[in-house]
């Protein structure tokens, strides 16, 4: 592991319910300076836009696998993945509001030609976690969530590898799941992941600087400045 | 059927991007009376574009906030004539403007001129190699214009833009340190060229060890402070690292609002609608001329007729081809057939990279712009034996950060997982020290690939959408196949820890998914025939004389460099006609 200045020791990191309060200290340590700022509430009580309580466990074990916590940088339960993609899917993201979603659809269509399923990415979570869930209770013998790590993962693998009978309108779920953990990831903290710019920190960028007139052309100069938000929270 | 019908004016313009600006800039200047109508939303530096707030890749680079809704606006693509198409539902492969500035707000701004032989590429490899050499079915084309022909309306774009650069080749005399394959220049570039980022100074090192002949890659990202011809101003660039895909924070990326409207905005004779998407340019009744453009005026919900003299379709290479079809100007093209002319020859940009990672090597990748960077042109269309590579084509192959935005900007070596622990503990390891060597090349036009109609699906206004048929072709994949060996030669002298290489290869399908350019040219081709092209040498439509097409639809196949050079050049080119032919004497210029 590189040494970075500002970059949160993994011991501040603790999974599911318990990350609330474990960011919270953390924040408190990082930020001497910075004037207090009130702690967001714990996951197992953060007020959700979109998902419904069975959708909820599922995302938060699924984030919890696909960015784990542990190791070197923070998991994206540490960041609150879970928050970002419940505000995307509650937002323009989940309901398609940009997309041309008219008919006639051919969901099954040669991937190449792109999306092409008559449901919103918030309509794809909705129908593709139950028949999910469905196949861990019948190939792993429980709900996702309570599987054991290594058997999550292989299911993931499933999912990923288009294994686990999704009808073709469903085939992109695992692909909008992985891209939205990584963008709620890496995304500014004020879509509701990101919390702290943890991730930011850990692989070394600047957020929303944007001036460095004086740095190209240097060689092997590591940028000394930890980032900001577009808020104009640093870390 | 219009609702309104509004006062005549001049000139009619559709689209408000870069040509849209250049149009209304220089007419106005000629004392008409311009409307410009344009579909998006006004869009202006501040607050538009302000810091921090654009400072936001989620917001604008992933969810694509300046750029075209396909709710509103979208084609269909297919592979092939015997494949159904279907609509590109959200954006990916390609990301056209909307609003205000038009893909002109958020590209990066590399801004190249064609070579020399690209104007006469169907002269050129007949005269050199022989017509055998030529593919069947490749539809290879003269421009009807050349080099020397646009050089001055070229220096006149890179004037007001605001290039960044170091000429190679000026009136004939190569120069030190730029482009020695690059078609003779009348002068220096306005602006010197931006500071290099250390990546791309590794690879300019290794190409030079080579004996090739690295230059800085020109740029619309301004190296110093700078006065343009209209008297608007430029602010040195910050390296920001958030230019492609985003409005520049510091007036430092040319932009139509930029180089052109703020001033053009200032002209009585000048004025301009937003949300006002032209649904159709109309024909008098002999069909020789252009009456004027119906509109749907979004803000009182009618359609508007709006009568004018001249009619000048600015709407982004794509919607001119969708709009000289559904207005039934010049006709649609047949693949079968091979016959008619609008929709005829659309073509790609055939690119791909190959990235290397240093375990010792720190890049602070975010630390960059759009378009700086070191670039080579010795694999370059003029430089290349094709009768001997078996190949048609050429690339310019470059290397220099755009930015280290970690959602679409992190490479990660070859092995690393897409999830879990393993890609968790990459993106710290790798994150800012990768650098990227790409080749960004040619597409030529074949028979099958073209625009038309499609009939199945319909837009927000009920007209059909228009279908694209593209795949890649054998020609151009041996072409970017020949670039891998070349880049790798170069990548591998720097001694990566990792290396990993993206090219289409043997059988690669047309993916409408990751983004590849912006760079869609063709379906509205420029010539002196009017059997093969919709508009003559000077962008004037063959059919309704008082109608000029602008941007890359007018290229017969795709250059290697990216297209907009080429664009302001013929849109002065065109202007040049337009004032001193055309409008003293309105009538079909060829
Ligand atoms: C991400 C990205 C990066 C790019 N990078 C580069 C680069 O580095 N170098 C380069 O050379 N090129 C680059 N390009 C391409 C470049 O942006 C275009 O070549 C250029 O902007 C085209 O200018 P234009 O005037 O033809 O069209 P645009 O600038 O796109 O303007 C067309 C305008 O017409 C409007 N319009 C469309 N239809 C209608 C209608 N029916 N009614 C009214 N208005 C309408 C649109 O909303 C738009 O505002 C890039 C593009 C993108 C998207
Ligand atoms: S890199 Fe330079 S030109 Fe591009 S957006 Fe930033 S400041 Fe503007």
């Amino acid at each position: 592991m590189r040494d970075m200045p500002g970059r949160p020791s993994r011991r501040g990191f603790l999974k599911g319910s318990a990350a609330g309060v474990a960011i919270a200290s953390l924040a408190g340590a990082v930020k001497a300076q910075a004037p207090e700022k009130e702690a967001p509430p714990p996951l197992d009580q953060y007020e959700r836009v979109y998902f419904n309580e069975a959708e909820w466990a599922f995302v938060m074990a699924a984030c919890d696998r696909l960015i784990p916590s542990g190791g070197n940088g923070p998991g994206a339960i540490d960041c609150r993945v879970p928050v970002f993609i419940d505000r995307q899917l509650a937002g323009n993201f989940g309901k398609a509001a940009t997309w041309y979603m008219q008919g006639p659809f051919d969901p099954a269509a040669n991937p190449t030609l792109g999306f092409q399923s008559p449901l919103t990415p918030a309509e794809i979570y909705r129908q593709a976690i139950p028949v999910f869930q469905d196949w861990c209770s019948q190939t792993h013998g429980d709900r996702f969530e309570n599987l054991e790590a290594a058997k999550q993962d292989a299911a993931l693998t499933s999912l990923q590898k288009g294994e686990v009978g999704l009808a073709p309108e469903l085939r992109d779920f695992f692909q909008f799941l992985l891209a939205n953990t990584k963008e709620g990831y890496f995304a500014d903290p004020s879509y509701g992941g990101n919390h702290d710019m943890q991730a930011w920190v850990y692989v070394g960028f600047p957020g929303a600087r944007g001036a460095f007139t004086s740095w190209p052309g240097r060689e092997n100069a590591r940028y000394p400045l930890g980032p900001v938000a577009i808020n104009g929270d640093r870390a | 059927m219009a609702t309104r019908t509004d006062p005549k004016k001049d000139v009619v313009i559709i689209g408000l991007g870069w040509t849209g600006a250049i149009m209304g800039m220089e007419l106005a200047n000629e004392g008409l009376e311009i409307l410009a109508l344009e579909r998006g939303d006004d869009r202006s530096t501040v607050p538009d574009f302000q810091y921090p707030n654009i400072f936001d890749e989620l917001k604008y680079a992933v969810r694509y906030d300046l750029m075209q809704k396909p709710v509103n606006s979208t084609l269909t693509v297919r592979h092939n004539t015997a494949e159904t198409a279907l609509p590109y539902r959200h954006l990916g492969s390609f990301l056209p403007g909307d609003g205000v500035g038009g893909a002109g707000v958020h590209w990066n701004g590399q801004n190249w001129r064609p070579q020399a032989v690209e104007y006469r590429l169907r002269s050129y490899v007949e005269e050199t190699f022989g017509a055998d050499i030529i593919p069947e079915n490749m539809q290879l084309q003269d421009w009807g214009v050349t080099a020397e022909e646009l050089e001055p309306h070229m220096t006149k774009f890179e004037s007001v833009a605001g290039i960044a650069g170091k000429a190679g080749n000026i009136n004939g005399e190569i120069q030190e340190g730029g482009n020695p394959f690059e078609a003779p220049r009348s002068a220096e570039y306005p602006m010197p060229p931006l500071k290099n980022t250390w990546d791309s100074e590794l690879f300019a090192e290794a190409a030079r060890k080579m004996g090739y002949h690295p230059f800085p890659r020109p740029a619309a990202n301004a190296s110093i402070q700078y006065t343009n011809d209209y008297g608007m101003q430029l602010g040195p660039c910050n390296y920001c690292g958030y230019c492609e895909r985003f409005g520049c924070n510091n007036y430092s990326k040319s932009s139509p609002q930029v180089c052109i409207l703020d001033a053009l905005k200032r002209k009585p004779n000048f004025s301009y609608m937003t949300r006002s998407e032209v649904l159709k340019i109309e024909k008098a009744a002999d069909g020789k001329t252009a009456t004027g453009v119906t509109y749907f005026d979004e803000k009182t919900g009618e359609e508007v007729f709006q009568p004018a003299d001249l009619v000048l379709v600015c709407a982004y290479s794509l919607h001119n081809v969708h709009l000289l079809l559904l207005s039934e100007i010049g006709e649609p093209y047949n693949p079968d057939t091979g016959e008619g002319v609008v929709g005829r020859n659309y073509s790609y940009q055939m690119t791909g990279g190959t990235s290397l990672w240093f375990r010792d090597k720190v890049f602070n990748p975010f630390v960059g712009t759009g378009a700086g960077g070191m670039s080579i042109d010795d694999f370059s269309m003029s430089q290349i034996d094709f009768g001997k590579e078996g190949f048609i084509g050429g690339s310019y192959i470059t290397a220099g950060h755009t930015g280290g935005r970690p959602i679409q900007q992190m490479a990660l070596p070859p092995g690393t997982p897409a999830w879990g622990a393993g890609w968790k503990e990459a993106v710290g390891e790798w994150y800012g020290h990768s650098l990227s060597i790409g080749s960004h090349g040619s597409n030529m036009a074949y028979r099958d690939t073209c625009l038309d109609l499609d009939p199945t699906y319909k837009d927000r206004h009920g007209r059909p959408l228009m279908r694209m048929t593209f795949d890649w072709k054998d020609n151009d994949i041996r072409m970017t196949q020949f670039m891998k060996a070349r880049i790798e030669e170069i990548a591998e002298t720097l001694n990566p820890d990792a290396m990993a290489s993206g090219y289409k290869g043997d059988g690669a399908q047309y993916d409408v998914r990751p983004y590849q350019s912006t760079h869609n040219v063709g379906g509205a081709i420029m010539g002196t025939d009017p059997k093969t092209s919709a508009i003559n040498r000077y962008l004037q439509s063959w059919d309704c004389h008082n109608v000029w097409v602008m941007g890359a639809s007018a290229f017969p196949q795709n250059i290697q460099y990216n297209p907009t050079g080429a664009v302001g050049g013929l849109a002065y080119w065109a202007l040049e006609a337009l004032r001193k032919d055309y409008l003293p004497n309105p009538r079909p210029l060829m």
